[in-house]
């Protein structure tokens, strides 16, 4: 390990919004060390208290209990112009009646360079993200993707040492946000700053971010690279949010064996005493069409996705099943199948 | 529906303009009649403009109302500016000082103007533009509260945030943002207060001393003595005045966006 401390610690931190009866817990006990330079992104369904904990960093809520650091310095009693962090808005919050240049300039008139620099800096940022030409423009009269990279330059442009980013592709279409993910990650590299992404998007998170903290009801359940928490979800929850992944209830019947809702036993890790409730997971890729697997189910509907097909299956009682099967000698439509669930690609939750 | 196409409403829609209409039209008209009888039309003249021009009475009610609708318009601006900018936070009782800062609206003038002379007398305020600025100023602030409290709404709350989060302080973050985006509704504001001030009758006639007469109050004593083509020409020189104030503010509103 080395010596040099985190870029941002939060040490359990709690808050609520409102007083007495209808107080709501937004954050309880939320604790993360995220390291310089990298790509962090907080990931979990609307309402998670995903913007609260960006809020708390950037110093627009005060905290109930717990502590933000930067750098190893406590931030928290400081008001927001004095944190040495910037955020790119949801809404961009562009300043409508400033023109492109004067965004970006904002923050580097108030740290009281010259004029010349103010002009060369902003310049600069504007470079950064392809705007150079737009400088003279108010926000109304750019595009939604051209206000983006605005809001970025400016929100980069005095240099932070972290930069707190809330959704900022949400209000892009498809193909847009596909190409800023690419830019956002390669300016992150570039410019060396530590990134605090917030999104709803798994698939976005698993692209960009270096690690992943998925939230639910304003905890963090788990905190990890985006490999580990596709591949070992620590929660029932975590497995669902992230990707497809088939849950199938059953009951344990005997060391490393599970007796699934539908009949069949299938063996698997589970390390919970016999007759405990489990739902075991399993991603539509890790399972296989298999004679004489342990699984038996029917067809029930095909999508072909070219390098791959996707099977709608139907077990015994009744639950569906997905899997992605490679496109040759496939089973017909209505065709009973057994698949093989291989046990290192199963997970066993607690129901 | 298309209201458009519902029989009549042409025809209704017009009734109704020439009914608010006509009487003011009526007046422009005649305020440019030669003759002495207001009523009855000679010849195209300009006399009566140059008579209020060089009448003195005139001229200082004139004066006594713009320094009156100034006083009042920028007093009520910036309490109704600092009303709008408290009530964007969230205490106990909000509802309540809502109401009482728009109670002017809907108050009887007559009772607030009667109430104001006795308390005024009562503490020993002279009558004059002494007593008539405080009064204005009170009746004026829901009118530029509205347009100001409108425009704070219609903000969006992180770009104050975004100003704090580029390191400006609230005080630079209030000139440098907040301020240029209330400007609009602050113009208007700051019209409808001084337009209303202008307008106003029964409280300057109940709190006008000796030498602070207003237009209002002019045109009411004068009109006594008989209605007279100058009386025509004064209301439309005040109406030009505010209809051309009102213009300009709301073009100023529209260039800052
Ligand atoms: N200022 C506030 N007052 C009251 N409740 C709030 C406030 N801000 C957020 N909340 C509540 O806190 C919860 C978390 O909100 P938020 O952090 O915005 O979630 P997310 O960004 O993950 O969607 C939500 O239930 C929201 O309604
Ligand atoms: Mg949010």
């Amino acid at each position: 390990m080395t010596t040099t401390p985190s870029a941002i610690t939060v040490q359990s931190v709690s808050k609520s919004f409102g007083r007495g009866d209808a107080a709501v817990r937004v954050l309880q006990d939320v604790s993360v060390e995220i390291g310089a330079r990298e790509f962090f992104t907080l990931l979990g369904p609307s309402g998670c208290g995903k913007t609260t904990l960006l809020r708390l960093i950037a110093g627009f809520e005060d905290l109930d209990s717990g502590a933000i650091l930067i750098e190893g310095a406590r931030i928290d009693h400081l008001a927001p112009f004095q944190r040495p962090v910037n955020t790119v808005f949801q809404s961009y919050a562009l300043f409508p009646h400033l023109t492109v240049a004067q965004n970006v300039a904002f923050a580097l008139e108030m740290q009281n360079l010259s004029a010349a620099e103010v002009r060369r800096r902003a310049g600069e940022a504007l470079e950064m993200v392809r705007m150079g030409a737009f400088a003279s423009r108010k926000p109304s009269e750019l595009s939604g993707g051209q206000q983006q990279r605005v809001a970025l330059a400016r929100a980069l442009a005095p240099r932070p040492k972290v930069l707190l980013l809330d959704e900022p592709l949400s209000a892009l279409d498809l193909k847009l946000r596909k190409e800023m993910q690419i830019e956002l990650k390669q300016l992150q590299t570039e410019a060396g700053i530590t990134f605090v992404f917030v999104t709803h998007d798994q698939e976005e998170a698993l692209t960009l971010s270096d690690r992943i903290a998925v939230m639910q009801g304003g905890r963090i359940l788990q905190l990890d690279t985006p490999r580990a928490i596709y591949e070992r979800p620590a929660h029932r929850f975590v497995a669902d949010f992230i990707g497809e992944i088939n849950l199938l209830d059953g009951q344990v019947s005997g060391p490393g064996k599970v007796r699934l809702d539908c009949g069949a036993e299938i063996a698997a890790p589970a390390d919970q005493a016999a007759g405990a409730r489990v739902t075991v997971a399993i991603r539509p890729e890790r399972a296989s069409l298999a004679q004489g697997g342990a699984l038996p189910a029917e067809v029930t509907h095909a999508a072909y996705l070219g390098t791959a097909t996707i099977l709608q299956l139907r077990l015994a009682n009744g639950a569906p099943f997905l899997l992605r099967a490679a496109t040759a000698n496939l089973p017909e439509i209505g065709a009973h199948v057994t698949l093989s669930l291989p046990p290192e690609a199963l997970q066993v939750f607690a129901a | 529906m298309n209201l458009r196409r519902l029989p009549l409403t042409r025809e209704i829609s017009l009734a109704v303009l020439v009914y608010l209409y006509v009487p003011v039209v009526v007046l422009i008209v005649y305020s440019f009649n030669a003759n002495r009888t207001a009523t009855v039309w000679s010849e195209t003249s300009l006399d009566w403009y140059r008579k209020i021009l060089v009448n003195p009475s005139i001229r200082d009610a004139t004066w006594n109302s713009l320094v009156l609708a100034t006083a009042a318009g920028i007093g009520a601006t910036l309490l109704a500016l600092a009303a709008a900018l408290g009530m964007k936070s969230r205490f106990r009782g909000k509802g309540l000082v809502e109401a009482v800062l728009n109670a002017p609206l809907i108050l009887p003038e007559i009772v607030v103007a009667v109430a104001t002379l006795m308390l005024f007398v009562a503490i020993g305020i002279d009558m004059g533009l002494t007593a008539m600025i405080p009064a204005h100023i009170a009746f004026c602030i829901p009118f530029a509260y509205l347009p100001i409290r409108a425009r704070l709404q219609g903000m969006n709350p992180s770009l104050e945030e975004a100003a704090q989060d580029l390191y400006a302080n609230r005080f630079v973050t209030f000139r440098r943002v907040t301020l240029p985006l209330l400007w609009p509704g602050i113009m208007a504001g700051f019209t409808l207060a001084f337009v209303t001030s202008l307008d106003d009758f029964l409280t300057s006639f109940f709190l006008s001393g000796p030498g602070s007469t207003t237009l209002p109050v002019y045109i009411f004593s004068a009109i006594r003595a008989g209605i007279t083509p100058e009386i025509n020409a004064i209301s439309t020189v005040m109406l030009i005045v505010s209809v051309a104030l009102v213009v300009t503010s709301f073009l100023l509103g529209k260039m800052r966006r």
